[in-house]
């Protein structure tokens, strides 16, 4: 099977996963107490008001009735209005996921640049004071949860120390670069401005940061834990009887074949990178997607909270089938087994 | 008359584990000669493949080596230096595993793997090959090993070879950095018995080629005894017996070298013999006198309290046991 057919399966397997989910997260935040349309207009609303806003909303049909018609509309290309910007669900994404987008793109650059590297280490010193040291940051790592790290971040390098900025995207009076891809990094390196890419990049070390010390730890454990087994391998030994340069057994034939199970767990900790950032987002008021997802479901605003469950369900859709690529590039037997099907 | 080529003497490898200290080897002294084949027999857990790991220092990182002499060619190999290391695992000792499948890297084409190996090999001497001298090479290498369509196996990874298949993959490795001494660690144990056949034909045949030592671990006497030179017998960390291979065979003298010769079954009768009675010894605790005492028939008390020595009954034939000599 070459690699365009298999994709072409996957994004098929996606978009029947995607079609489920939405009548899941369509389901229940119907089903929720809590009238929407009240909580749209004034408490002291008339009820005509409400009522014709609930006619508008369709929330008078019969549940499957309503979702068909939010299915024709998706393939319509709309998500539906947002009751709280009275913008189209699809317009208000499309301006808010870039920075999230950004925040997890850069929470991955560390998550590989140190977990693997750490991990590596870890493994090949196993039982010095440097595997226990990663060990015990590892154990740390992996228990606390992001948003203890986020608060943590904010008060001593952003209120104590003043290392980095913690709020938002951009210092006050910084211009945003002009739109390209939303992500404010890419944007200003594309059209040169180099100061402003320093100021985003400023603002994006901690709370990326702080969302990624919790896969950095899992992933260096994992990493330490094959490397520590393939170490004791023959094919290592083989290699050392063969007198091969030390940096290449390491490099070539004990990372490639470490790394397999590092980076299928990857596939699992990006989920939780998603779930985090709804929470380090608010503590660092970073204008992204999930901040708008939470005002969504604090308002009970229908179209923007399957809008924003369904987006975040297609990135972890779009990683996971990157990351099953990368595994299988990785592993020649897994590319020939799912080849051979 | 014979150069010594490789000369062990005394050496001793523990391993630390969880509860205490493993003491396996226990003053193994061996020697090979120049184009000499030599066996090591012994059942399994004696301590023949760490012997071998130790002589080309790949032991795992829990072994301790309380002490160890080991010369090659006149060289101390406990004090070489990494690239003296290098130079000897690249161009004079190699070692064939005994399980090929774990002995190949699972995720590297052998391409990768034997042209990494054919290229440090070659550096060494001094030979800094292209990409197309170094496959004509591994090509050739993997003729002498007796594997058809070569280039079609330099694009295999090694879970699409056979068991056979993937043993002389890693006996054409192993001929890249063996100029002087070949390790083959029962390399057809993880094979079936035909196939087992064919890699020790073949082995022999190499070696006999190109004029190399080999040292052939086993425990199937029968394919030792039609190859080999001269047999070492091992038992629980210890060299028993050592002897010419036409000697020991017709003429065993130590109690556990009798056990082990009388425990295959013959195709004149008999039925399936007995074998030895009792187990090897706890690693941890070892018997203070002969390592054998446990399950010796000629037990004596001497044994007890005394380690044997080896000593000569005629003929350069050695064996450790107060049956003999002293």
């Amino acid at each position: 099977m070459r690699l365009a057919t298999y994709l072409a399966k996957r994004i098929g397997y996606t978009i029947f996963v995607l079609l489920g989910l939405s009548i899941l997260i369509f389901t229940l935040a119907r089903v929720l107490p809590g009238d929407p349309a009240r909580m749209a207009l004034s408490p002291r609303a008339p009820e005509w008001a409400i009522e014709k806003l609930r006619e508008q909303l369709r929330l008078n049909e019969p549940l499957p009735v309503q979702y068909l018609y939010w299915l024709r509309d998706v393939f319509s290309g709309s998500l539906g209005e947002s009751l709280v910007t009275r913008r189209d669900v699809l317009t208000d994404i499309t301006e808010f996921l870039p920075a999230t987008l950004e925040l997890l793109l850069f929470a991955l650059i560390f998550d590989v640049a140190i977990a693997i590297p750490v991990g590596m280490l870890a493994g090949r010193k196993a039982n010095t004071w440097v595997d226990n040291l990663v060990r015990g940051f590892a154990y740390i790592g992996v228990t606390i949860p992001a948003f203890v790290f986020a608060i943590i971040f904010l008060l001593v390098f952003g209120y104590i120390l003043h290392i980095a900025p913690v709020v938002g995207r951009l210092s006050p009076g910084v211009v945003p670069p002009p739109r390209i891809t939303g992500l404010f990094t890419i944007d200003s390196l594309i059209t040169g401005n180099f100061s402003t890419f320093v100021d985003a990049l400023s603002h994006l070390i901690l709370p990326s940061l702080a969302l990624a010390l919790g896969p950095i730890a899992q992933e260096a454990r994992i990493t330490r834990a094959s490397v520590v087994e393939n170490l004791n391998k023959d094919y290592i030994l083989a290699s050392v009887s063969h007198g091969l340069p030390e940096r290449l057994i390491v490099l070539k034939y004990l990372m490639k074949p470490s790394l397999i199970p590092t980076v299928s767990i990857m596939g699992l900790d990006i989920a939780s990178l998603i779930g985090w950032a709804f929470l380090v987002e608010s503590i660092f008021n970073w204008p992204g997607m999930s901040r708008y997802g939470i005002i969504a479901m604090l308002r009970k605003d229908l179209n923007a909270i399957v809008g924003v469950v369904m987006v975040t369900g297609l990135v972890f859709a779009i990683a996971n089938i990157l990351v099953d690529i990368i595994v299988s590039l990785l592993d020649p037997r897994i590319r020939m087994v799912e080849r051979a099907k | 008359m014979n150069n010594t080529l490789l000369n062990v003497k005394e050496l001793q490898v523990h391993f630390k584990v969880y509860g205490g200290i493993l003491k396996v080897l226990n003053d193994v002294t061996l020697t090979v000669n120049e184009k000499e084949k030599v066996g090591l027999i012994g059942e399994s857990g004696c301590g023949k493949t760490t012997t071998m790991k130790a002589i080309i220092r790949i032991l795992p990182w829990n072994a301790i080596v309380p002490k160890a002499k080991i010369y090659f060619k006149g060289k101390d190999v406990m004090k070489m230096n990494d690239s003296e290391l290098k130079k000897l695992r690249r161009s004079s000792i190699s070692m064939i595993f005994q399980d090929p499948t774990a002995a190949l890297n699972p995720v590297f084409k052998i391409r990768d793997q034997i042209f990494d190996v054919v290229k440090y090999a070659n550096l060494e001497m001094g030979k800094n090959l292209s990409k197309k001298e170094i496959e004509e090479e591994a090509i050739r290498l993997l003729r002498e090993a007796a594997l058809p369509e070569p280039e079609r196996i330099l694009d295999s990874y090694p879970f699409q070879l056979s068991g056979g298949m993937r043993q002389r993959v890693c006996i054409a490795m192993a001929l890249a950095s063996a100029r002087e001494l070949l390790i083959a660690d029962e390399p057809g144990t993880s094979l079936d018995v035909t196939i087992e056949d064919q890699i020790l034909r073949l082995l022999k045949q190499i070696v006999e080629e190109r004029r190399t030592s080999i040292i052939l671990i086993s425990h199937a006497l029968g394919a030792v005894k039609g190859f080999v030179d001269r047999v070492y017998v091992m038992y629980a960390g210890c060299i028993v017996e050592s002897a010419r291979t036409f000697d020991l065979f017709h003429e065993p003298l130590h109690p556990y070298t009798k056990g082990l010769l009388a425990a295959v079954p013959k195709l004149t009768g008999g039925g399936i013999p007995e074998g030895i009675k009792g187990r090897v010894p706890d690693y941890m605790n070892p018997p203070l006198g002969c390592r054998f005492i446990t399950r010796c028939v000629h037990a004596m008390p001497i044994c007890e309290r005394k380690q044997p020595r080896m000593v000569n009954a005629g003929n350069n034939h050695e064996v450790a046991c107060f049956l003999y000599g002293e």
